[in-house]
C-alpha cells in the first residue's frame, strides 16, 4: 500500500514542511506521494518530485484552487485515499482545518500533532498542552494523521519523481474564499527559524515591542515570536503567538523577553534546543524551563545583549 | 434563526495535571473542571449574534455524565436559553463525539453551528472539522471574527502568517478561536435564572449510533524534564555561554 502527502504551499512555493512530512512518511517504508492542488501546479509538482523519498507526485488543478477551501480539498483528497493506507500532511492553521474533514468521510479517527511514530499505527502525541506525553495505537484501515515538523529533518532535494494529473472535482458550493492578510516580514518564518526572538507583556506597548525586541531579532538574524499577552494586548500581530493556540516552535535558541511562562506559552517552545529568559520577576515560571535566565529589567539589559553582538 | 453551541467540559486551564504512577492515565481526581476555554468564545459569540437580533434561540449540548450539566448550567448562565447533555459515562474520540452531535443537530435544525477550535485536554481539534463533514456543511474554523448578514456567515479566520476570510453559506459550522471575544463574567442573578432555565438529557443510548473508539491509548509519561538552568549575573555572562554553545550566536 501507499501513503499520501497533502502538500501545504502559496501557489508558488512548497511549504518547507511538507519536505520534513516526507521523512515523517518513510517511517511506512511503502511508496510515498504527495499531492498538489493547485491552480498553477507545474512548478510546485517540480518542487514536490525533487524531493528525495517521494515515488510519485499527484497533481490537482482548478482555478478555484488559486484559494482552496477544506470542502474542496476533501473532495479531491477521499475519493484517492482508498489506495492509501497512510494519509498525512504537517501540522498547521492548513492541515488541521482539512484532515479532518477527511478523516469523518472515510469513517476513521486522526491523530493530530504527531510527535513520534513508533510503528505503522503507534504514535506518541503531546495531550493538556503537551504535558502530558500519550502513546496511542490506531486500529483504524487509513491512518490520517498530522506530524509535528520539527521532529523530523527535512528530505533533500534532488530526485525526480513522476508528475500525474488526476481528475479535480469541481470546487463545492457553500464556502467562497474572499480576501487574505498576510503580515509581509523579511525575517525568517517563525517555524523555520534557528533563532525566535519573543516578547511578552511587560513589553508594555506596540511601541516598545518594536523598539525592543526587533532590533535583537534584526542582530541575531531571528524570527520574532510573542505571548498570548502581548498579542491580545495589540504589541503583536496574532500569528506571532507562540503556544497552544499559537504556533509551536523548536529553534536552536530562543529568547523570552518579558514571558512569564505560562502553560500554554511553554508548549509552544518549549522543545527549542536552548532557552534564554530575561525578566524581572525570579520567581516567574520560565525560569524552570530555561537554560540561561537572567533577573534585570529588559529595557536596560536587551539593549545591552544588542549592542554587544 | 437558532444557534447550537456544543461545549466541553475539561479540566481548568491553570492547572497542571499529573500523569498517575502507573502511567495508565491521567490524574484528574478531584481537580478542577470547567468550560472548556474556546467553548466559551462559542457561548459568547452566540450570545452576542442574539443580542445583535440575529441568533434568537442559543441551544447549548454537552455529551458526558450527569455532571456535566454544570458546564450547561454555566452556558445558560451566560446567556443560552436551553441545553442538552446527551448522557454517557463513556470517554468518546472525536469521530464519536462528531457522530452523536450530528444527531443532536439533525433534531434541532441549527442554522449556525459553534464550536472551540480544540478542546485543551486532548488538543485533537478535530471534532468542528468531523461534525461539518459528517453533515455536508461547508466549516469556518479558527474565527476571529463573524458577520451575519443575507444567510451567509462572512468570517475571518486565524491562519499561518496573517488572517483568511471566508464567506460561507448558512447553515454552517465555525470554530472559535480566542480571538473572537472576550467571554463575559456570569453574574449571581444570571446563575439563579439558569437553574429555571430546562437542560434535557438524552441517554446516549437511546441514539442507536454505532460508535467505536479505534484509537487506544497505550500509555501516558511525563515528558522528559529539561535539565535545570543557571542565572546569569549580566549581559556579558549571558553571550559568553550562548558562544560556548558553537553555532548558536558567532
Amino acid at each position: 500500500m501507499r501513503t499520501l502527502i497533502i502538500a501545504e504551499h502559496d501557489g508558488q512555493h512548497l511549504n518547507e514542511q511538507v519536505a520534513r512530512a516526507v521523512t515523517a512518511a518513510q517511517q511506512w517504508q511503502q511508496p510515498v506521494d504527495v499531492l498538489i492542488a493547485a491552480a498553477q501546479p507545474d512548478g510546485l509538482a517540480a518542487q514536490a518530485a525533487a524531493l528525495q523519498g517521494v515515488s510519485s507526485v499527484l497533481v490537482a488543478s482548478d482555478a478555484a484552487l488559486q484559494h482552496p477551501t477544506a470542502e474542496h480539498l476533501t473532495d479531491i483528497i477521499v475519493p484517492l485515499a482508498a489506495n492509501y493506507t497512510v494519509v498525512l500532511a504537517a501540522h498547521s492553521a492548513f492541515s488541521k482545518n482539512v484532515l479532518p474533514r477527511v478523516a469523518a468521510l472515510l469513517d476513521v479517527n486522526m491523530l493530530s500533532d504527531v510527535l513520534e511514530i513508533v510503528n505503522t499505527n503507534t504514535y506518541v502525541r503531546g495531550i493538556y498542552a503537551g504535558n502530558v506525553l500519550a502513546t496511542v495505537q490506531s486500529s483504524d484501515a487509513i491512518q490520517v494523521l498530522t506530524v509535528r515538523g520539527s521532529k523530523f529533518a527535512a528530505a533533500a532535494a534532488g530526485a525526480t519523481a513522476e508528475v500525474k494529473s488526476i481528475n479535480t472535482p469541481a470546487a463545492p458550493q457553500g464556502s467562497r474564499w474572499v480576501s487574505e492578510a498576510f503580515n509581509k516580514s523579511e525575517r525568517p518564518a517563525l517555524t523555520a527559524a534557528k533563532v525566535v526572538v519573543s516578547g511578552g507583556r511587560a513589553l508594555g506597548s506596540a511601541d516598545a515591542f518594536a523598539q525592543v525586541i526587533a532590533p535583537l531579532a534584526d542582530k541575531l538574524h531571528a524570527a520574532i515570536g510573542a505571548s498570548r499577552a502581548a498579542v491580545d494586548a495589540g504589541y503583536a500581530p496574532n500569528d506571532l503567538q507562540v503556544g497552544q493556540t499559537g504556533v509551536v516552535v523548536a529553534p536552536e535558541l530562543y529568547i523570552a523577553v518579558g514571558i512569564s511562562g505560562a502553560i500554554q506559552h511553554a508548549y509552544g517552545m518549549k522543545d527549542s534546543k536552548v532557552v534564554v529568559a530575561i525578566n524581572q520577576d525570579p520567581e516567574a515560571q520560565i525560569f524552570k524551563i530555561a537554560d540561561y535566565g537572567l533577573v534585570a529589567d529588559l529595557f536596560e539589559v536587551v539593549p545591552q545583549l544588542t549592542a554587544a553582538l | 434563526m437558532k444557534a447550537l453551541v456544543a461545549i466541553k467540559r475539561v479540566v481548568d486551564y491553570n492547572i497542571q495535571v499529573r500523569v498517575k504512577a502507573d502511567g495508565s492515565n491521567v490524574d484528574i481526581d478531584g481537580v478542577k473542571m470547567g468550560v472548556n476555554p474556546f467553548d466559551e468564545n462559542a457561548i459568547e459569540e452566540a450570545i452576542r449574534l442574539k443580542e445583535k437580533g440575529i441568533v434568537t434561540e442559543i441551544v447549548a449540548v454537552t455529551i458526558g455524565a450527569a455532571v456535566n450539566q454544570d458546564i450547561l448550567r454555566h452556558a445558560l448562565a451566560m446567556g443560552a436559553d436551553r441545553a442538552t447533555l446527551v448522557e454517557t459515562t463513556d470517554s468518546l474520540q472525536p469521530l464519536a463525539v462528531a457522530k452523536v452531535l450530528k444527531a443532536v443537530v439533525e433534531r434541532e435544525q441549527p442554522s449556525l453551528i459553534l464550536l472551540g477550535k480544540q478542546a485543551i485536554d486532548d488538543d485533537a481539534g478535530q471534532t468542528g472539522q468531523m461534525l461539518a463533514a459528517l453533515l455536508k456543511l461547508p466549516q469556518a474554523t479558527y474565527a476571529s471574527q463573524i458577520t451575519i448578514a443575507d444567510n451567509q456567515a462572512t468570517v475571518v479566520r486565524e491562519i499561518d502568517g496573517g488572517t483568511q476570510t471566508l464567506s460561507v453559506t448558512l447553515p454552517a459550522l465555525i470554530t472559535a478561536d480566542l480571538r473572537l471575544n472576550d467571554p463575559r463574567y456570569v453574574k449571581l442573578p444570571n446563575l439563579m435564572m439558569a437553574r429555571k432555565k430546562p437542560i434535557e438529557t438524552i441517554a446516549l443510548d437511546s441514539l442507536t449510533l454505532a460508535l467505536t473508539n479505534s484509537v487506544q491509548q497505550l500509555k501516558v509519561a511525563a515528558p522528559p524534564e529539561r535539565p535545570a538552568g543557571i542565572m546569569v549575573k549580566d549581559v556579558n555572562e549571558l553571550l559568553s555561554k550562548l558562544r560556548t554553545h558553537e553555532g548558536i550566536i558567532a
